[in-house]
């Protein structure tokens, strides 16, 4: 029994909108800080606190590479602020692991501190921050190797399915090799690199859903 | 070579396209350009699987039993399996619930419907799959409510769903919907899925899981992106 009306519709669920009203549901307190675990992220000014029923993450001892701080915000086509979309992050640890069975290199250490997913709710002016550590090195198709990047989704009201790009450090080595970005068109490459801003280990990325300086989307 | 070739990729024909001008919030907040395809990396084909827990705490399966009182409202039973396009289950894969309360209002600062909120419900819930990939989890059966969508605009009963499953390529957010439901046909998120898979959206009753004396029974099952069979470079 796999289908919800009839045998012959077996197939991919349908994505629909995560609306403007996940806030008491998806994201949660350390959600945004996979370094520190605070509060960042988690809308708790938009519902009632005895209604905070899922928000704990338990706690973890330090993590282990340098921190880092992501930074942007989310605009719409006309330019506006995005106040009610879900930014998603997932990265390898500092020494290039994935925290996932799927990553077969098990000669890199894990990080019984560190997951690497990550969720952020922006902010009434967009704008959204992680805390995390800088992600090492990862292989790409063949024998290449990737430059560090962060993988982004971006859910929201007035999204039906997620929209999914890449962060890449600006300081990175190797985005002039990383086989990912050479598929993207040079002049739209930038949307890609998170520059830093101010403190060095802070960095800038602007998520555009629309428009001039549209983000890069990836189908992967 | 990758020993199992990633993921198959979104279906088309299943999934809505970003831009879904009846549903008028799509309209600025789709991208103008076309996706850009990649192979999938390590970066695609991993999540964080089985530590679910550790990120966000452990399971809430009974979202009626929350608080103080009882909630208002008709008390369902959830459950159903979560599959891979292949047809094989995602053990120990989370997903997480959130709704409206009976009267069709959402325990949320920005909700000003004029609905009463239920102190006794908050609407949020997580469960985890077995080694089936079964879930169940219990709640009440929520409303209708307006929206500014267009003039007249009722969003049909629904309960949200979000789903990680094995990798960052299975992400999936979702709503179900119930059967018989008269909005479903006018609702422009609803409708922003192709026809041929509406359905794959909409639970089905089921009397062996309706509980006597107790609650109704509803089946939904949801399908994540299955392991492409053939192996390619990558």
């Amino acid at each position: 029994m796999a289908d919800n009306q009839s045998p012959e519709k077996f197939g991919q669920t349908p994505s629909q909108t995560v609306g403007p009203f996940f806030h008491y549901a998806l994201p949660w307190k350390g959600g945004a800080d996979l370094v520190g675990q605070s509060g960042l992220g988690a809308r708790t000014e938009l519902f009632p606190a005895d209604h905070d029923v899922l928000n704990v993450s338990p706690a973890h001892g330090p993590v282990a590479g340098e921190t880092i701080e992501v930074r942007g915000q989310v605009f719409d086509g006309d330019g506006a602020p995005v106040p009610d979309a879900l930014i998603e992050i997932w990265q390898a640890n500092a020494a290039g692991r994935y925290a996932s069975p799927d990553d077969p290199r098990t000669e890199l250490p894990l990080d019984e501190a560190f997951i690497g997913f990550g969720r952020a709710a922006t902010l009434d002016d967009g704008s959204y921050c992680f805390k995390t550590v800088r992600p090492g090195p990862v292989p790409g198709p063949g024998n290449t190797l990737q430059a560090p990047h962060i993988a982004v989704g971006v859910l929201g009201r007035g999204l039906v399915k997620r929209l999914v790009t890449r962060l890449y450090l600006a300081d990175g080595e190797g985005l002039d090799a990383d086989p990912i970005l050479a598929l993207v068109p040079r002049e739209r490459r930038g949307t890609l690199i998170a520059e830093t801003s101010g403190s060095a280990n802070v960095y800038r990325f602007d998520i555009v859903l629309q428009g001039e300086r549209e983000t890069v989307f990836f189908d992967c | 070579m990758s020993p199992d070739g990633g993921y198959l990729r979104e279906d088309e024909s299943a999934h809505p396209a970003s831009l879904a001008p009846a549903y008028a919030s799509t309209v600025k907040r789709s991208p103008n350009h076309p996706l850009v395809r990649i192979p999938q990396t390590l970066t695609e084909t991993t999540g964080p699987a089985a530590c679910w827990d550790r990120l966000m705490g452990s399971a809430l399966a009974d979202l009626t039993t929350q608080h103080a009182g009882a909630p208002l409202g008709q008390r369902i039973i959830v459950s159903g399996r979560v599959l891979d396009e292949n047809r094989r289950p995602v053990a120990n894969t989370a997903m997480e619930i959130w709704q409206a309360n009976a009267a069709g209002r959402y325990i949320h600062a920005k909700d000003n419907w004029n609905a009463p909120i239920d102190p006794n419900f908050t609407g949020a819930g997580r469960v985890v799959t077995d080694d089936q990939g079964r879930y169940r989890f219990l709640t009440i059966r929520p409303g209708a409510y307006p929206w500014g969508n267009h003039a007249n605009a009722w969003r049909p009963a629904h309960i949200h769903l979000s789903l990680l499953g094995p990798a960052f390529a299975t992400r999936l957010v979702t709503q179900f919907y119930f059967p018989d439901d008269p909005l479903i046909a006018l609702d422009p998120i609803a409708c922003a899925v192709p026809a041929a898979a509406r359905d794959r959206l909409v639970a089905r009753f089921d009397i062996a899981t309706t509980e006597p004396n107790w609650a109704l029974g509803y089946l939904f099952d949801v399908v994540l992106r299955g392991r492409d069979a053939t192996p390619t470079e990558s």
